[in-house]
């Protein structure tokens, strides 16, 4: 029963606080004690399901393949934990970063709904029920996105809106024409019915189609364009939840269908897959070396990050994938939390371009030591949980002697670490503490509310860069899990493998 | 049967493209919806046609019998029709928004938004 709560306990908070939605105190607290929940639930399940093994749920008792069947393994486990860390994290972080007219516009019970899409997108095992969930976090996130209505929102939105609609046609296309070939829409069933027959290649063109549209939604290249037009118009606790979560929804669709029930085309597609995770790669991180504002490198530096990801994915080892799985959760925390430093950057300073903001190392060195950790986990500085992870993915490829591929892990690691030093150097090091004109710049301080979050996340980074083992041996047996499909077929359909 | 729907299928995602492909708002939501529509017929198509026949499954079967249609199908267009209006009626407010906060339904005013979104 425990895998039905991190979808119920959002929801059932989400009601609440539109009930109550006069009062906005007890709106924000709502919030956190609702993702706070979330969380200790999906940490119990995670520990669960790394004991116990697969857990299913037959919704309403309907059993599969007819049915709905919500699945937990090892990899959906964490997706779910480090998803609600963020939130409750950014849960916290609204306290003084949102603002009463927003929370008057709903800002709670949305967040609350899109934290409910992303963590029944990670436990569903139906692929049209993770179409529901896409929408439900993209409908969420609409909303989020333009809240406000401040012009800039409205514009950076119209790429984002229109484009995850023609990726949620893609979708439905494809699930369409998966049913109409195969029959079944459980994932199991499809990969159980699909390896016993010897044309499932004929799978591929819907198999492209669904891939496509997690593709769009994961700003893969050429299909990440939308990202940095709209992650740096909203406010900074939405563009760091954005950050974390939504584009790892579309990783994690990838990474399930790969595995899972597109496991016959694996031949098929892993050239492809590796030309677009080195291109994604690459692209994203040379788009940010042009930009001067913090969110905006950030948001490119997203899509390269992805790019290493799909780079462990398209190798389709349990190395690579254990290493994808190690950077997903690192990249959720850091990424998040470098959102998070740049709202605070913005607080303190009132702008977070690179030209109006210095000198922080003096004014405020507790931001500057989270930013330092943050920025260089990013760029994959030793003993930090980025190196690790891309340690990780280096390893995998290097085995599969994927030499092109390997030695762009190792580049684009290169030019990350001066995108994250231009930051450094722009905000933090440079400049006296005074503007053009010779006065003081005037600093707001920090609000506790505000580093509570970034501390924690920051910890969490150098635990994980410390204790990089015990979380590469966790991705390791999630990666034997994935890469077996039995492991999810047999508890789902409940036949012997 | 099935050859009519799937060119009027095809037709409207080809429709809906080239209407997604305008410069004006408005255009660019009649492509969305036409497009749904098309992705829709496709779902609906994938069960296969059988008119004329209730799409009610007896209790205790798992096969279905030559005299149902699926109800599988249908049941997901329900669905993807219900989400579709909800997105349809949020992206028509977005659209109106846009056009008293910018002033214009031209996507020429929606482009250069994010490279110097902060002071757009």
């Amino acid at each position: 029963m425990i895998i039905t709560l991190p979808i119920l306990l959002p929801l059932a908070g989400a009601l609440i606080a539109i009930a109550l939605g006069h009062l906005h105190a007890l709106n924000r607290w709502i919030g956190i004690a609702t993702s706070l929940l979330t969380l200790l639930v999906s940490v119990i399940l995670l520990a669960a399901v790394d004991k116990a093994g697969v857990h299913v749920l037959h919704v309403g008792g309907w059993e599969a393949p007819f049915g709905i069947a919500l699945v937990a393994d090892r990899f959906g486990a964490v997706m779910v934990a480090v998803s609600c860390l963020v939130a409750f994290c950014a849960s916290i972080y609204a306290l003084k970063d949102i603002d009463d007219s927003l929370i008057k516009k709903h800002f709670v019970p949305l967040f609350l709904l899109l934290l409910m899409g992303v963590n029944g997108a990670y436990l569903t095992g139906d692929l049209f029920n993770l179409y529901v969930w896409f929408e439900v976090l993209l409908s969420s996130s609409f909303v989020l996105l333009v809240l406000g209505s401040e012009q800039k929102q409205l514009k950076g939105s119209l790429k984002y809106v229109v484009l995850n609609l023609l990726g949620s046609t893609f979708f439905l296309l494809g699930a369409g024409l998966l049913y109409g070939k195969v029959g079944t829409l459980n994932m199991a069933d499809l990969a159980y019915k699909l390896s016993s027959h010897e044309l499932s290649s004929l799978v591929n063109t819907s198999g492209i189609l669904l891939l496509l549209a997690f593709g769009l939604k994961a700003g893969v290249f050429p299909l990440f364009f939308w990202l940095p037009n709209s992650y740096p118009t909203v406010p900074h606790t939405v563009s760091a939840l954005f950050a974390g979560l939504l584009t790892k929804v579309g990783i994690y669709a990838i990474i399930r269908s790969m595995t899972l029930f597109l496991s016959g085309a694996q031949d098929d597609m892993k050239e492809l897959l590796i030309a677009v995770a080195l291109l994604t790669m690459v692209f994203g991180v040379l788009g940010a070396v042009a930009q001067k504002q913090i969110r905006q490198i950030l948001s490119f530096h997203i899509i390269s990050q992805v790019g290493y990801i799909l780079a462990g994915v398209a190798l389709l080892t349990v190395a690579g994938l254990a290493g994808a799985i190690f950077y997903l959760v690192h990249h959720i925390i850091v990424k998040s939390n470098l959102f998070f430093i740049a709202g605070m950057i913005q607080h303190q300073r009132g702008s977070d371009d690179l030209s109006k903001s210095g000198n922080l190392r003096k004014l405020s060195p507790v931001l500057a030591t989270l930013f330092f950790i943050s920025a260089f986990s990013l760029a994959g500085l030793p003993l930090l949980s980025g190196f690790w992870a891309k340690l990780a993915v280096l390893k995998a490829g290097l085995q599969e002697e994927a030499w092109l591929l390997s030695s762009c892990v190792v580049l684009v690691g290169i030019v990350t670490l001066l995108s994250m030093l231009k930051i450094w150097i722009g905000s933090f090091w440079s400049g006296n503490g005074t503007s053009d004109s010779g006065e003081p710049i005037k600093s707001h301080p920090l609000p506790l509310s505000m580093l509570l979050p970034s501390i924690l996340l920051a910890i969490l980074t150098l635990g994980l860069g410390i204790m990089g083992g015990e979380l590469y041996s966790f991705s390791l047996r999630a990666a034997e899990d994935l890469m077996d499909p039995m492991n999810i077929i047999a508890p789902v359909l409940k036949i012997s493998p | 049967m099935e050859w009519i729907l799937a060119t009027t299928s095809g037709v409207l995602l080809a429709a809906g493209f080239y209407s997604l492909l305008k410069r004006n708002l408005l255009q660019i939501l009649i492509g969305i919806l036409v497009l749904g529509h098309g992705a829709s017929l496709v779902v609906f198509l994938s069960g296969g046609l059988k008119p004329g026949k209730p799409a009610f499954v007896p209790e205790g079967a798992t096969v279905l019998g030559a005299n149902q249609a699926d109800p599988l199908p249908q049941a997901l267009v329900l669905t993807a029709i219900v989400i579709g209006f909800g997105i349809t009626g949020f992206v028509l407010m977005l659209f109106k928004q846009s056009w008293n906060v910018v002033g214009t339904l031209s996507t020429e005013a929606y482009r250069s938004s994010g490279s110097e979104g902060g002071n757009a």
